[in-house]
């Protein structure tokens, strides 16, 4: 009976010992956000939806090194090829105005991982989740909506628009209402 | 001061314009007959229907109807027009059959069949083939289609999403449907077909998604493929085999579509055929482009990219290779080699030869012998600044090292862009007055190669671009070309690139549509301004002319802007990013503030 009770406590702290080793280097970065309540349409029949927000968002949507990497992803990942630097082409322009499926970042980032069905492919088995927040929070930049203490500066080729962190707000271009 | 500025990089652009404006002034030549014209098999005589886009086997897309004629068509008005309910570029040209017309549009590509017997057209019936809407996130440029062909009862076409099908032309009833594009590799399909012998000519879209370029034989009967020729690989995917026999050296050898590359790179090399396809059924040869090499940024693929840029000719009972032409060996500027060629017979220095000619996109007019593919001309017919013309021993363009492009290099002003001085909008030849009327574009561009990495499906161009107006600030023209002196005879200026096709009568007149809407007459010796109509949007597509079942001679055109140089009104695209529509937006900015996108078929006729 006691002997049967070592057994088993030792048993308990073998596995514990195991879990103790384990360790989450790159959390959720390559398999995504789990559940990500990103709706297309701000259409709720009845009601109004509380603004959801992924608890990425915030950590990438404001941060310099984050929209540095989404503007050297944007160019490798091939975005640049669809949307140009912003100015569309096979895919719509990302720095007017127009949000076919959200302007979110949470939406974007949805776009991106999940494709839409009109033409945007899904990446969500080519790029990381935590570089698709990347690239989402540059896309952000690109209408204008990230702050300028944070937006790219510079471009490493031919100028081919203003800089990021001096694209005027798609919706109001810079003009006051 | 700016255009002064730009103006003096350009010496050959500036003696190419004041030769067209000195020619231009010339005296027009009589309307009498020439001695330059299609071979017979190729253009039988005028039916008065118009049963493939360029009218007939040897792409002359010329009427022998009159009955609207110089003098007469300023009286021309609306007879019916007809909404194709697609706000997409309509580049396709209508098709009549007897007492039908039909028409494809862009996606998602449905065809529609138009009663001509009855008042104002109504709709007999229409064909939706449900393509797959994730097909227009790998259409290069603007969801377009190019046509449809009738033979044997049938209308075939093609759909973005990459099926052949073959409809009943009396019922719309789908006879057969055949997969043969993926577009998960990028691959898409925007030409039509030509149906040659009972087989269906097919060729693929996605040079700029690094695809594989290919034509395949389809059999008009039960839609399965025959034959595939690709346009990059070893001999044997290319179809080159013991026929083969091209003119130049620099084509000769064994599996030249995989030397002339770094290893593998043939498999996302490009050298698609999404344009057109002439046949000459004497020699039982057809005749048909292949695309630009992939990707854009020429770094990344050393060597002459065979067998793309260029022109074969084939068997099409088999597909194998007769010979093949390189127009751009090692392409810097997307020149892709797609055009119309026109099937004339002609005498050429005191010998009768039988030729072939090509406005090509990198800005030359070349004269082939359409049975060795030996280059008997090659002269500019607008400004060119990346190329200093063809080597006529050796048949090699002759690069200018100053327009070089290259990775993390920005090169300024190199005419043509990459929508060339001339894209896909077809030519048409008159034998009457022996002039070729070329629609066309005048841009220059900057460009700068930048990496790329190859992800399947997506593009692969590796390129910034942005386009600006090539020289005197016109954006396009349009130019009567005289095939026997290989000169321009006279030359119109437009605002916008001339993206539509052009259609020339026995009446002498020449019909070509604007990217503002206007949809123009002019007289086919002169050039002069005979008649002009504004339609709902701009034009992109090919004009034809038919005897309607009353016996009156009528004229159709689709009204729509898009494609690659009015992408930036039917994609909606921001033109402050200089780069958007692959830097085709930069010089387009002000085309959003003259038209809309629509999609309008109208008709025209004399009261």
């Amino acid at each position: 009976m006691k002997r049967g009770l070592v057994v088993l406590l030792s048993a308990t702290l073998a596995l514990a010992a195991c879990q103790r080793e384990e360790r989450d280097t790159r959390p959720q970065s390559a398999l995504g956000s789990g559940e990500q309540p990103a709706p297309v349409t701000t259409l709720e029949p009845g009601g109004e939806r509380p603004s959801v927000s992924d608890n990425k968002a915030a950590a990438f949507e404001a941060n310099a090194f984050h929209l540095s990497e989404g503007k050297r992803l944007f160019n490798w990942f091939n975005c640049t090829g669809c949307h140009a630097n912003g100015g569309g082409g096979m895919g719509p322009a990302l720095m007017d105005q127009k949000w076919i499926y959200g302007s979110s970042i949470e939406s974007i980032h949805a776009t991106i991982r999940d494709g839409r069905p009109n033409g945007m492919p899904t990446f969500r088995d080519k790029v990381p989740d935590d570089q698709i927040w990347e690239l989402a929070a540059f896309v952000r930049s690109l209408g204008g909506n990230a702050p300028s203490s944070a937006a790219p500066s510079r471009n490493d080729d031919m100028m081919v628009h203003p800089s990021e962190n001096r694209l005027p707000d798609a919706a109001t271009l810079g003009k006051s209402p | 001061m700016r255009a002064t500025e730009r103006g003096s990089r350009f010496s050959l652009g500036l003696v190419m314009l004041a030769s067209l404006a000195l020619l231009a002034g010339a005296a027009a030549q009589p309307a009498a007959d020439t001695a330059i014209r299609p071979p017979p098999a190729a253009a039988p005589p005028d039916d008065g229907q118009w049963t493939m886009p360029a009218k007939n086997y040897a792409s002359t897309r010329y009427s022998d109807l009159a009955e609207i004629s110089e003098s007469n068509v300023k009286n021309l008005q609306v007879a019916f027009t007809f909404s194709t309910g697609v706000n997409k570029g309509q580049e396709a040209a209508p098709l009549v059959v007897g007492n039908t017309m039909y028409i494809v549009t862009p996606f998602p590509n449905i065809v529609y069949a138009l009663d001509l017997s009855k008042p104002s057209a109504p709709m007999k019936w229409k064909y939706e083939p449900n393509p797959e809407p994730a097909a227009q996130g790998v259409a290069c440029c603007d969801v377009v289609n190019r046509g449809a062909a009738f033979a044997d009862g049938r209308i075939f076409f093609n759909t973005l999403d990459g099926h052949t099908i073959a409809l009943d032309a009396g019922s719309g009833k789908p006879i057969w449907n055949t997969q043969i594009g993926n577009i998960n590799i990028g691959e898409t399909i925007t030409m039509a077909p030509l149906v040659v012998k009972g087989k269906v000519l097919v060729g693929n879209s996605g040079g700029e998604m690094g695809v594989r370029g290919w034509v395949k034989a389809l059999d008009a009967a039960d839609g399965h493929v025959v034959w595939t020729a690709y346009s990059t690989g070893p001999d044997k995917d290319v179809l080159i085999g013991p026929d083969f026999k091209p003119h130049y050296d620099t084509d000769k050898g064994k599996d030249l579509g995989v030397t002339t590359w770094p290893p593998e790179a043939w498999k996302i090399g490009g050298g698609n055929m999404w344009g057109w396809i002439s046949y000459d059924p004497d020699l039982n040869l057809f005749f048909h482009g292949t695309g630009n090499p992939g990707p854009w940024n020429p770094d990344l693929r050393p060597g002459d990219n065979k067998w793309t840029a260029g022109i074969f000719a084939r068997d099409p009972d088999t597909g194998a290779a007769k010979w093949f032409y390189q127009w751009t060996p090692h392409d810097l500027h997307d020149y892709d080699g797609i055009n119309e060629q026109v099937l004339l017979d002609m005498n050429w220095q005191g010998q009768p030869r039988k030729v072939l000619v090509r406005p090509e996109r990198n800005g030359y007019v070349y004269v082939l012998d359409r049975t060795t593919g030996e280059v008997l001309s090659a002269q500019p017919f607008g400004p060119v600044n990346s190329s200093k013309g063809v080597d006529l021993k050796t048949g090699r363009l002759v690069v200018n090292p100053d327009k070089k492009t290259g990775t993390g290099k920005v090169v300024r002003d190199i005419c043509p862009t990459a929508a060339g001085l001339k894209d896909w909008q077809p030519s048409a030849f008159s034998p009457r007055t022996g002039l070729l009327y070329i629609p066309h574009n005048n841009l220059c561009m900057d460009e700068e190669g930048v990496e790329v990495n190859y992800i399947a499906g997506t593009p692969y161009v590796g390129m910034n671009v942005r386009m600006i107006p090539g020289p005197g600030g016109n954006r396009g023209a349009f130019t009567a070309w005289d095939v026997a002196t290989a000169k321009p005879v006279w030359n119109l200026k437009e605002n916008f690139p001339v993206w539509s096709g052009a259609v020339v009568t026995a009446g002498d007149v020449v019909f070509y549509g604007t990217m503002e809407g206007w949809f123009k007459a002019v007289s086919a010796r002169t050039g002069e301004m005979l008649w002009k109509f504004k339609t709902s949007s701009g034009i992109i597509g090919q004009p034809i002319t038919y005897r309607g079942p009353d016996g009156r001679q009528y004229v159709a055109i689709l009204s729509g802007v898009g494609g690659w140089a009015g992408a930036i009104v039917s994609g909606d695209l921001d033109p402050r990013d200089a780069t958007a529509a692959l830097g085709f937006a930069n010089a387009m900015k002000d085309l959003k503030d003259v038209t809309t996108p629509g999609g309008t078929l109208y008709v025209f006729r004399l009261p």
